[in-house]
């Protein structure tokens, strides 16, 4: 973990030294727009991770969830709410489908992802929508001392690494992903596991999505794709490892951090946006190779 | 007597997708009172080519063993087709020049998969994922500089029929029949279904591994460039969004073609019978009249359905 800090630290630095005005309350409040979307998407991804499995579909479950706040959770928040609950008992299902079937879950959470399109094409054929007015102002609450975006990547920071490294249960869910065999034998039920897992997942899901509409003030059945790689991404990039299930939640709030400000860097050094993907991919096979020379030096 | 007509069926996997696709032709052919049934079909097997190209090499991926999957197919052939078509610009002259750097186009990202892979030992569905959002950003880049039409021959060659049925269908078939004796007859076709079914027995046998894993990769980004080319020529040019469809669409006709998800066998025929499948699929939503919301939600489900059946029954047996 003290390797991906460094980075976010140079990081930050660097967009300090080019651009003195992010510094500030006001500054880094825009500088971090988008961090709430994106350190949700990170802990639902970093859910399913931990038990070594991929969610593909986070991207468009986050447009479903933001096309469903921006029309029912307005006009009708009763069935708004019930619909947003609906979703995160799917994919409790979802989880229990992988570990029942024992399915990848690569090929599982990809045909999902075309469920969540649909539906979200469903709800909102066109961009547009009214979300209840509570959450662009909860969005844009300036918190005391720390912009809002800071406070709550620490304080979810926290929460997840007090839920997920210090409880016994937390030990038990990391423990599926590293030797499933042994929780069982040790009396656990990998299947109650994995659904736990996948709901956390898609209650993640549901915030970042609430939190993407709050910032939009809209509608789109398209504009959650590029999560699916962000999350990944920070996971990874936060030190976390696809095999094995292992994984840090305040390794993936800094996951994020980076990702997002991969993308401020090239705006301040004037590289065109067409490149952000490449940067994102290029980040995520720069840390995992300087991960691999690690390896060997180390052996 | 049924014991042996189970037995039959489990050896040929692919019968099913061909009977579910014969099945939803007939319901379409009824929703449309009987109007145009061959049209249909063709115009199905038209856009089912595209799918078994890509789905080749997923399938190649995927019979390689659990982990093995390429998920930067739409990168690359989003970024094959603006390339292919961006030198051609609209001349048959440029047809040789753009053929060339749009499978180069493969060639190098399939290298680079193989680099991911084997030389930083990323897992793949992380490596290829991370590598095909570089080459779709290539593409976006690539993209604001050109905006040429395919070169007017291989539109030809992309959207002629004969005798009624697509070439590049005709074309793809005898292309799938030297896969499937391939499979069973080449070094290259048995080394691939060794290391799916166990890596370790592989290794000992003294097989080439990490060439067979390196060709599979290989084979994948040019198919998906070669199917990245064709499409673009098809539509009458490349678009950004070309390939997002054929991620879910590649792995979906491997799975419901009756290749097992666990490697170590593979259905070349059932990509056939699982590409049309899903094509007539749509065509029968589309003359029902439902939006792209149902079209997108049914799909989604007929996969995640097909695979949590299909894996069941290779448990019990």
């Amino acid at each position: 973990m003290g390797l991906p800090a460094m980075a976010l630290i140079a990081m930050l630095g660097a967009i300090f030294a080019m651009q003195p005005r992010a510094m500030s309350y006001f500054g880094l409040t825009v500088l971090l727009n988008f961090t709430l979307p994106a350190i949700f998407a990170a802990m639902a991804q970093m859910a399913v991770i931990t038990v070594g499995d991929i969610d593909l579909g986070i991207g468009p479950f986050l447009s479903l969830v933001n096309c469903i706040a921006a029309t029912l959770l307005g006009g009708r928040p009763l069935l708004g709410w019930l619909s947003l609950a609906a979703l995160v008992g799917t994919y409790s299902l979802i989880g229990a489908l992988i570990q029942v079937r024992r399915l990848p879950s690569i090929v599982v959470t990809l045909g999902a992802s075309f469920v969540w399109l649909g539906l979200a094409l469903l709800v909102l054929p066109n961009p547009g929508g009214v979300p209840p007015s509570w959450l662009p102002a909860l969005l844009s609450w300036q918190s005391p001392l720390l912009p809002l975006p800071v406070l709550a990547s620490v304080l979810l920071a926290i929460c997840g690494e007090l839920l997920l490294m210090h409880t016994s249960y937390g030990v038990v869910l990391r423990g599926i992903g590293g030797n499933p065999r042994a929780v069982a034998h040790a009396g656990w039920s990998l299947l109650t596991g994995r659904m736990v897992l996948y709901a956390v997942a898609g209650t993640c899901g549901v915030a970042a999505g609430l939190a993407l509409t709050g910032l939009n003030t809209a509608g789109d059945a398209t504009v959650g794709t590029q999560y699916t790689l962000v999350s990944i991404a920070a996971v990874i990039v936060g030190g976390g490892e696809f095999v094995g299930g292992i994984v840090t939640p305040i390794g993936a709030v800094i996951g994020a951090w980076i990702m997002l400000l991969a993308g401020s860097l090239l705006s301040f050094l004037d590289i065109s946006t067409d490149w952000q993907l490449s940067v994102q991919g290029g980040i995520l096979i720069i840390v995992l190779g300087l991960r691999a020379l690690n390896r060997w030096s180390g052996a | 007597m049924s014991s042996g007509i189970r037995a039959w069926l489990d050896a040929r996997p692919w019968i099913w997708s061909f009977g579910a696709a014969l099945i939803v032709w007939l319901v379409t052919t009824f929703v449309v009172q009987g109007r145009g049934m061959l049209a249909t079909l063709a115009v199905a097997l038209q856009f089912a080519t595209f799918y078994v190209i890509v789905g080749i090499g997923q399938m190649f991926a995927i019979a390689a063993g659990p982990g093995n999957i390429d998920l930067s197919i739409p990168g690359v052939m989003t970024f094959a087709g603006y390339i292919a078509i961006g030198l051609m610009n609209g001349s048959n002259y440029g047809l040789p020049a753009g053929l060339a750097a749009g499978i180069g186009v493969g060639i190098v990202a399939g290298v680079f998969n193989v680099l991911l892979i084997q030389g930083l030992r990323i897992p793949p569905m992380i490596g290829t994922l991370a590598s095909g959002f570089v080459f779709q950003s290539m593409a976006i880049a690539y993209s604001s500089t050109t905006n040429a039409p395919p070169a007017p021959l291989l539109v030809s060659f992309s959207a002629a029929r004969l005798l009624g049925v697509p070439l590049i269908a005709l074309v793809f078939i005898i292309f799938t029949v030297f896969v499937a004796v391939g499979l069973r007859r080449s070094m290259f076709g048995r080394a691939v279904l060794a290391v799916g079914q166990s890596l370790r027995a592989a290794r000992l046998a003294g097989l080439a591994v990490r060439r067979t894993f390196a060709l599979v990769y290989l084979l994948s980004a040019i198919l998906a460039a070669i199917a990245g080319i064709l499409l673009a020529a098809y539509s009458g040019g490349a678009a950004l969004d070309m390939g997002a469809d054929y991620l879910l669409m590649s792995i979906a006709v491997v799975v419901l073609g009756g290749t097992s998800i666990a490697g170590g066998q593979a259905s070349p025929a059932g990509l056939w019978g699982a590409a049309t499948l899903l094509d007539l699929v749509v065509t029968m939503l589309n003359v029902m009249r439902v939006g792209a919301g149902v079209r997108y939600v049914v799909t989604g489900l007929i996969i995640i359905a097909v695979l949590a059946l299909a894996k069941g029954s290779d448990e019990t047996a």
